[in-house]
Formats: C-alpha cells, structure tokens, sequence
C-alpha cells in the first residue's frame, strides 16, 4: 500500500516534469541556439546543446541593421514603456476613486461604458485612430503610443476598483469628518493604500506595452525610432539577411526584461491574474 | 445606484468631485474610442485613401466585400477557424493542468510559475520569429522527428495548407498558462462543504468534478470564454510574422488582412468596412454567448463573483 502510494506521487511528478520540459523547450532551443554559430542552429537543430559554444552572436547582433544598433532600439522602447505605464497607473488610480467612492449620476452608465470598452480590440479602432493621430501629425513620433494611456486603462480602472471597495469606508469618513475632501482622501489614504494593485498594474502594462507590436507597426516609419519589437521583426525579415545566430540573440535579449519582472514580481502578477479573473 | 430616486441624494460636492475624477476616463473614451468607431462608420461608406478626401459611395464597399473579394472569405474562414478550435481546446487544456495542480505543495507552485511562462512571452514578435523556425523545413520540428525515426522529412509545416493554421493554433494552446492561473484561483474559492457532503453521499472523484467542480467555475470559464474568444477573433502577431500569411494567403487573419487593406495599400474606407463587419460578427458571437449563459453558467455564484456590482 505504501508503495502504490509512492509509486503514484513520483509517476506524477515525473509527468508534470516532462510536461514543463516539453513547453519550455521551444524557449530553450531558442535560447541555447543563440549560443550557435548561424550554420549550426539549423544543422544540428535536434540537439539542445550547441557542440560548440558560440559567443559573437551577441555582440553581432547588437549592430543591428542600417547602422541602427540594438542599443537604440531598448533604449526608444524603455522611453515609451515607462511614460505610457506611468499614465496608465495614475490615471487609472484616478478614475478607480471616482467609481469606487463618490456617489453621482451616470457613474453606473460610465462604468458600463469602461466594461464594454475592456472588450473592445484595438483593431477595431486602429484605422480611424490612425487618421485622428495623422490629423495630429503625431504619426512617425512615440505621441500615439504614448498619450492614449494617460487618459485611464479600463483593465486597470478595473482592478483598482475592485481593490479599493475592499478597503474599509470607516477611513474615508474619519478623514471626511476631520475635514479632508476628496482629493485629499484620494491622495493620502487611499493611494498609499492601493500600492500592491498599483504595482500589479505597472507590471502588466510594462509587459504589454514592451510586447505590443501593432501599433508601434503603424506609428512608427523610421528605423531610428523603432522599439524592439518592431526591430526584431525587420531584423528577421528572410529578404534582408540570414543573420539567424544575431536573430536568435536579439530575441533572447528582447526577453529578458519580462523575465525579470516575472522572476522579482511573480506574487503580485499570478495575484492579478486570480483576483481579476481575467488576462488580456 | 439603479434607482432614481437616490439622484437627489447625491451632494453637489460629490456629483463635481465625481466627474472631475473620471474625467480622464470619459475624455479618453469619447476621444480615443467612440469618435473613431463613429468616424470608421462614415468611412466605411468612402473611398478613402488618405491622400485624397474620402468619397461617399454608398455601400459599395460592403457590396464589394461580400460579392468581390475572396480573400475576404479566405481570412474569415481562417480566423474562425483559429478562433473556434484553439480558445476552446486552451480552455480545456488549462482546466485539466488546473485540476492536477490543485493541491499546494512546493513543487506544484514551481509548476505553476513554469507553465505560466508561455503565457508571459508568447505573444511577443521573439516567440513568433522563434515559432516560425521550428516549422520551417529545415527547422527545429523535422529534424528531431528525423533524428528519432532516421526518416527524412523535409515538408515545411507553414507552407503546407492543411498544417499551416495549426502551427498558429499551437502557440496559442501553448499559452493555456493564464487560463490555468484563473481557473487554480475560482478552484479555490469553490466551499470545501460541498466535496464533503459529496464524500459522505458517495459520490466518485469523476462525478465531483462534472457536478461540483465544473458547475461552480462556469461563471469563470463564461468570463474567459468571451475575453479569449474576442482576441481570437483579432489576432494579428501570429498570422503576420510566424506564417506571414502562408500558404497563399490562406492564414491572413482579418486583422492583418484589414491592416494591408488599409495601410500597404491605402484603400482606409475598405479597410473601415471590414472592421465595422468584424465588430458587429464579434459582438455577435459574444451577445448569442451571453443569451446561451442563462443555460449553463451557474448564477448563485455569478452573483458573489461580481463584486456586490
């Protein structure tokens, strides 16, 4: 009996273990690839591990293309990553205080409006968004990748709401009574309060904004603007070069911010997840 | 909030301060989504191409869609397709990950963190790139079918019409991570009271699950269902960078198929008029979704899900 139950416990670790081997290996031979010399990535592709190990991939593919270094390309995408998450986590901390805690006309019709637009695909809008920004003449600058964000992100209106309504009303009558408005309630006991949904949204949105692809793809046209992931898509382009040892190791590259903040934030993001219920 | 009664109780403090703090919001709103949307309307009515005025033609763009254009059927097909097969196997795949890692042990929340890592990566530009490789004729997939079985397959997965849409299907399946995380916590919240009374009727593992389990996580899997299912339905990093469309445009998903339309070729009013048709399929399918819930999603808990809202 003992034994059945011991055999069971390592049959079922062994499985969950080749289970994350399996899924993770497109990730490992991407990233051991990039330790192979271009020819080899897809000569000895069956094997994991490259035979010999091959370092000038990095520094190789850091050059770029069109003279434009990979420097450039982090450097534009940290630029826009951190304005647009910085307007993202204040308005939206904003706006969450509006709905959770003051009580007015057409706040339940506004918050209907935030859920259905939650729902709505940025390519839905993307054309005639694209006109307005043109007839801005922010096309080919980061303004439209930018600006949008600090007018509210409905995910994380959401689920600051959410996170304020469970914070205990008594604080905000204390402070009402001792003669605090609301945006004095706002500022000094609720948003040191709702740091931990905060820090979930900045992350969210640094993932999403360092992987979004689409609109970077339609507002940006100049080389020395791109963000990484546009580059990456240029650099891999079969027409322009068969760098595929650079290739590899720019996207092992373009990775590694998103795995450290999985890695040093990995609570607060499956916590995102599970209360929110949902991600995008 | 619903009554109308209560609007005369709302101070006049709080009725400013109220719309002063989501005037960020309701400015973005107008600005950013309801004016483009209306404005995509009208120009679906144009020919616009962005160097010259738009041009009213009626429906003719509409007319053209549906009666002139087979690459507007092909796209449909295939992200129908794409969408109906792999939101609902990620679903599944991701309830069945969910339910072996149940209990909390050290090693299980490793597991967790681990296969969540598909999720958090698998829709960058790198991933694609790296996903298209393993399907290509010479890459990663071959040769290790190759190596295992001495044959000598050289077939591209991506070239190949009955293959190609499922390479795209897989890395989405492949993303099941979040899902899983989603389903482990609406897991947690089903009452431990119920397996036990269960327990004490007899009831086996496989009923538990289909009367217990399944039930009491509908509202979740209701939620998800639609959420994925709306991205699904616009998916654009997959079809344009790992299958770029191949083979002969077969897996040009709507999305991109609407971004060439509108920004390779400029023809911005056609371009409209595909949008506008896949916003009223997507809310469609979601509104037919919502009316199918009454039947199978289980409310008492819908209720304590949402909030007190």
């Amino acid at each position: 009996m003992v034994n059945r139950k011991h055999f069971r416990k390592v049959a079922y670790h062994l499985f969950c273990f080749l289970l994350a081997l399996f899924m993770l290996y497109p990730m490992l031979w991407m990233f051991f690839s990039s330790f192979k010399s271009s020819e080899a990535i897809f000569t000895t592709a069956s094997s994991l591990f490259p035979s010999e190990w091959v370092f000038s991939n990095y520094p190789e593919g850091w050059k770029g293309f069109g003279g434009i270094s990979f420097s450039t390309f982090f450097s534009n995408t940290f630029y826009v990553v951190i304005l647009a998450t910085l307007g993202a986590v204040v308005s939206s901390s904003f706006v969450a205080y509006g709905f959770a805690r003051i009580r007015f006309t057409g706040s339940g019709f506004w918050f209907a409006c935030m859920m259905l637009s939650l729902m709505l695909p940025f390519q839905i809008v993307m054309i005639p968004q694209f006109l307005l920004f043109n007839s801005f003449g922010w096309i080919g600058t980061y303004l439209p990748l930018i600006v949008p964000f600090w007018f509210g992100q409905p995910f994380f209106i959401f689920l600051d709401v959410q996170f304020i309504r469970g914070l205990p009303i008594d604080l905000d009558e204390s402070a009402r009574i001792d003669g605090c408005g609301h945006f004095r309630i706002f500022m000094y006991i609720i948003l040191p309060l709702i740091v931990p949904a905060l820090v979930t949204g900045g992350i969210f949105s640094f993932i999403w904004r360092w992987e979004d692809f689409v609109a970077p793809l339609i507002y940006l046209n100049k080389p020395s603007k791109y963000v990484i992931s546009l580059a990456l898509k240029n650099f891999s382009d079969p027409s322009s070069m068969s760098n595929w040892g650079g290739m590899f190791a720019m996207s092992v590259l373009s990775l590694v911010p998103a795995f450290v903040i999985y890695i040093v934030f990995q609570k607060y993001l499956v916590e995102g997840i599970a209360t929110s219920g949902m991600k995008v | 909030m619903k009554k109308r009664g209560n609007v005369r109780k709302y101070t006049r403090r709080d009725q400013i301060a109220g719309h002063i703090f989501i005037s960020p919001f309701i400015l973005g709103f107008l600005i950013f989504t309801i004016v483009p949307i209306l404005s995509s309307l009208y120009y679906s009515f144009t020919d616009y191409s962005i160097l010259k005025a738009p041009k009213y033609i009626g429906l003719d763009n509409y007319i053209y869609m549906l009666t002139k254009d087979p690459q507007f059927y092909v796209s449909l097909k295939a992200t129908l397709m794409y969408a109906m097969v792999s939101v609902p196997l990620k679903l599944m795949f991701a309830l069945m990950v969910a339910m072996l890692l149940k209990t909390t042990s050290k090693l299980t929340v490793l597991y967790r963190a681990l296969y969540y890592l598909p999720s958090l990566v698998g829709s960058t530009v790198a991933i694609a790139v790296v996903w298209r490789t393993m399907f290509i004729s010479e890459g990663l997939l071959n040769s290790i079918i190759n190596r295992i079985f001495g044959t000598n397959i050289d077939i591209s997965w991506i070239g190949n019409p009955n293959t190609a849409i499922w390479t795209l299907i897989l890395l989405t399946v492949w993303q099941y991570g979040s899902s899983m995380l989603i389903f482990l916590s609406g897991l947690k919240a089903v009452p431990t009271t119920l397996y036990e009374a269960a327990d004490i009727d007899g009831a086996s593992p496989v009923q538990q699950f289909f009367r217990i389990t399944l039930p009491m996580l509908t509202p979740v899997l209701f939620f998800n269902l639609i959420m994925q299912l709306i991205n699904g339905f616009m998916s654009f990093t997959q079809s344009y960078v790992v299958t770029q469309g191949e083979p002969m445009n077969l897996t040009m998903f709507s999305a991109v198929y609407i971004y060439k339309t509108s920004f390779s070729f400029r023809r911005m009013g056609y371009g409209s008029a595909m949008a506008w048709f896949m916003l009223i399929a997507v809310s469609l399918i979601t509104s037919l979704l919502f009316m199918s819930s009454k039947y199978w999603v289980f409310h008492e808990t819908d209720m304590r899900s949402k909030n007190g809202k």
